[in-house]
């Protein structure tokens, strides 16, 4: 006779609580030595619940499956070389710059929960941090695999990983994720799974995915979704440990409120790149950064933190900035790497006259009037054979690292300055978010990585540019400059031109 | 203002259209929306994806735990047990 | 406030303080209205270099190319140090300017505004 099968939650505490115990001959303290000096007070562990109830058995059940399916599409794109199927080969920049920017933080996410699943005291977010570790281990795996497809046919993917650490933007990411995983336990949780995956990840995830999808990107697609699919279940982890840390102590307030005023801050920065992304490098559209930031935050944040009211929680602060210069930051952010795109592994080039047209639509206060004369000056350039490069390097925000390309929301013809004096050294900010992570925790950002001090500290392989570019791994005309002089697009002319045999296809190369 | 937006975002694929249905059923004010790919169900307060209704649909049996293979992104709370998956506001 | 930290004293030396520029000092040179160039510039200089030099060595290599540039009336230049209106001395050095280790020297070019007025 068949044993009656069990409830969703008997289940779970079997799985879970069940499996834990106590320490008898060790004081917790010394188990959990990261546990407390954060501040965060938490009562009784066992309150803790996954709302998902999942358990091992059923996590590897639904991961294997989605193994499975992501890898007979992999295979097919493959097969089908699905690489000529894309809109344009601009589009594949966008993938150039996931793979260098955010392949490395799935990685390091892995690592990172790992470390927190080994420090948090509950089994309950132990074991959700272990699926989380795992999940994140996948998705850079199958990021990786995906993504190598690309690599056959297309220059800049070749040294992503070594790129992650040196390249002057992706200090950017880099320094993001080194900052949550040099804090503790609960701050990390709160930066990464509440703060990142919760408030902001739809605008990563989402505008690339379906972009990818309207742009003839299967393999994005798949890889995008399935890695997408886990992280509902990251949301509600996050979402759950922050409900979970203000249930638990009124003292967890204020530590929590100033997490999540952190933590917005930096991801929302880090987003730009996304923005830019969204608006310049697909060559079909989904749809602007701004109708994205609507949607996603001002729409469901909104809601979010009507709801997380009751435990005193309120909007992070300076939100009201990111709707002011919502018109302005993916503008800001495509002129940069157009400033200075022959020390990056992808190309960026003039959108052409229909996406200027459409940029206009979008941004009715703000493209024409600040932006359409600056690409029409520098197309006109690149005419006559004088295509625009920054010749000098960019000052950089101490804490985000972005070079200080954001404007004043006031007045969007000057650069927001910010600063602060600390042991008589100063410091710059390009906001006042950034400035304000900084004056709390100095200590942590005097030493920050900034890449332009570095080069002339003389520690990034020499004074010159390509000293510089040697040490980044980067092939000076190949991986780097104008996309409508770059390799990558003569091959792709000659491919969709047919003159050669799709089963022939050349390897990246130099045209 | 009162904000209580939930939504549930789903691949646009052949079992996850079943799922876009039982929840067109079960929650008559929901909205569906499509986008390249991906399918975004709005609703206000809570929208909820009813095991029975589904398994009607596709004639087979369905543990909602199934719906991690086809969900894109969710925002509100989650509440989950044998029968139901759902998504709401706790205010 | 201090760090959080499950070490004592969490302190450290900074990572840019002047000393290990080999004698140089990072300026940082902005021109308002002019975003074109996406970000204010940085650049080691030596401390005892003439502003005058600034002017006339280091600054055409940076926004030289710029259609308003040649149009600049260096006379008229409103200058800032470090958010405050000051008025250079082109023979002093940088220094005796008041220049220090990350200033910021912002300018201001009137009847300039950018490409098309738009502040490129």
């Amino acid at each position: 006779m068949a044993a009656k099968r069990m409830s969703l939650r008997d289940k779970y505490n079997r799985m879970t609580r069940d499996l834990a115990w106590d320490f008898s001959y060790q004081d917790p303290k010394k188990i959990f030595e990261q546990a407390d000096f954060e501040g965060i007070k938490i009562e009784d562990w066992d309150k803790w619940e996954d709302p998902f109830r999942l358990t091992m058995d059923a996590y590897w059940k639904y991961q294997g499956e989605k193994e499975r399916k992501l890898y007979a599409i992999i295979d097919a794109f493959a097969q089908n070389n699905g690489q000529l199927n894309i809109t344009d080969a601009r589009y594949v920049n966008a993938i150039k710059l996931f793979l260098t920017g955010v392949s490395p933080l799935e990685y390091m996410a892995h690592r990172g929960f790992a470390m927190i699943g080994r420090q948090l005291p509950g089994v309950g977010p132990q074991v959700a941090c272990q699926m989380q570790s795992l999940d994140e281990l996948r998705h850079v795996q199958t990021q990786i695999h995906t993504i190598s497809h690309y690599n056959k046919y297309f220059n800049g993917f070749q040294d992503f990983r070594h790129m992650h650490d040196r390249v002057w933007y992706l200090s950017v990411p880099k320094s993001f994720f080194d900052d949550a995983a040099s804090a503790g336990p609960f701050e990390f949780i709160t930066a990464i799974s509440f703060s990142f995956e919760y408030v902001l990840t739809n605008l990563l995830f989402m505008p690339f995915m379906s972009g990818a999808a309207y742009n003839g990107d299967m393999a994005t697609v798949t890889f995008g979704f399935s890695a997408q699919s886990d992280e509902a279940r990251h949301m509600t982890l996050g979402l759950e440990v922050v409900k979970f840390m203000l249930e638990q102590h009124p003292d967890n307030l204020p530590i929590v409120q100033r997490w999540i005023d952190k933590w917005f801050w930096r991801g929302y920065r880090l987003l730009t790149l996304v923005g830019m992304m969204m608006d310049y490098m697909l060559p079909k559209r989904v749809m602007s950064w701004k109708e994205a930031w609507e949607m996603y935050f001002e729409q469901n944040g909104g809601a979010l933190f009507n709801d997380l009211a009751r435990y005193g929680i309120r909007m992070p602060k300076y939100w009201e900035q990111t709707v002011a210069e919502k018109g302005l930051i993916s503008h800001a952010a495509w002129g940069t790497f157009y400033n200075y795109c022959h020390a990056a592994p992808f190309h960026t080039w003039i959108p052409e006259k229909d996406e200027l047209d459409w940029l206009s639509e979008k941004y009715p206060d703000t493209f024409d009037k600040f932006f359409r004369p600056r690409y029409e000056h520098w197309a006109e350039q690149e005419k006559q054979g004088k295509r625009f490069y920054n010749p000098s390097l960019p000052m950089l925000c101490t804490t985000c690292q972005i070079p200080m390309v954001f404007p004043e929301a006031s007045d969007p013809t000057l650069t927001s300055y910010r600063s602060s004096v600390h042991n008589g050294e100063r410091y710059h900010f390009c906001s006042d978010g950034c400035k304000d992570i900084f004056d709390h925790e100095p200590e942590k950002y005097v030493q920050s990585w900034l890449p332009v001090h570095q080069i002339f500290q003389g520690n990034c392989g020499g004074a010159t540019v390509p000293d510089v570019l040697d040490w980044y791994h980067l092939r000076d005309g190949i991986d780097n400059r104008e996309y409508l002089a770059s390799p990558d697009r003569a091959n792709w002319e000659r491919w969709k031109a047919g003159e050669e045999e799709a089963a022939e296809l050349p390897k990246a190369a130099a045209g | 203002m009162s904000n209580n937006h939930v939504y549930i975002a789903l691949q646009n694929n052949e079992e996850a259209r079943a799922i876009i249905e039982a929840i067109e059923r079960d929650n008559p004010n929901a909205s569906v929306n499509h986008f390249p790919a991906m399918v975004k169900i709005d609703g206000d307060g809570r929208i909820e994806v009813r095991r029975k209704t589904v398994e009607e649909l596709i004639g087979r049996d369905w543990d909602p735990q199934e719906i991690h293979l086809h969900l894109v992104s969710i925002s509100g709370n989650v509440d989950e047990d044998e029968d139901v998956f759902a998504v709401q506001r706790n205010n | 406030m201090p760090v959080k930290a499950i070490r004592e004293n969490y302190a450290f030396e900074p990572k840019d303080v002047e000393k290990n520029f080999h004698g140089n000092r990072i300026v940082y040179v902005g021109w308002d209205h002019h975003l074109m160039f996406c970000a204010p510039v940085a650049f080691p200089l030596p401390p005892d270099m003439p502003f005058g030099a600034l002017v006339e060595q280091v600054i055409p290599g940076a926004f030289g190319m710029h259609p308003d540039f040649p149009q600049i009336q260096w006379n008229a230049v409103q200058w800032r140090l470090d958010g405050e209106p000051f008025t250079p001395d082109m023979q002093k050095s940088l220094d005796a300017n008041g220049v220090r280790h990350k200033s910021v020297v912002r300018m201001f070019t009137p009847g300039l505004n950018g490409i098309g007025g738009s502040g490129s």
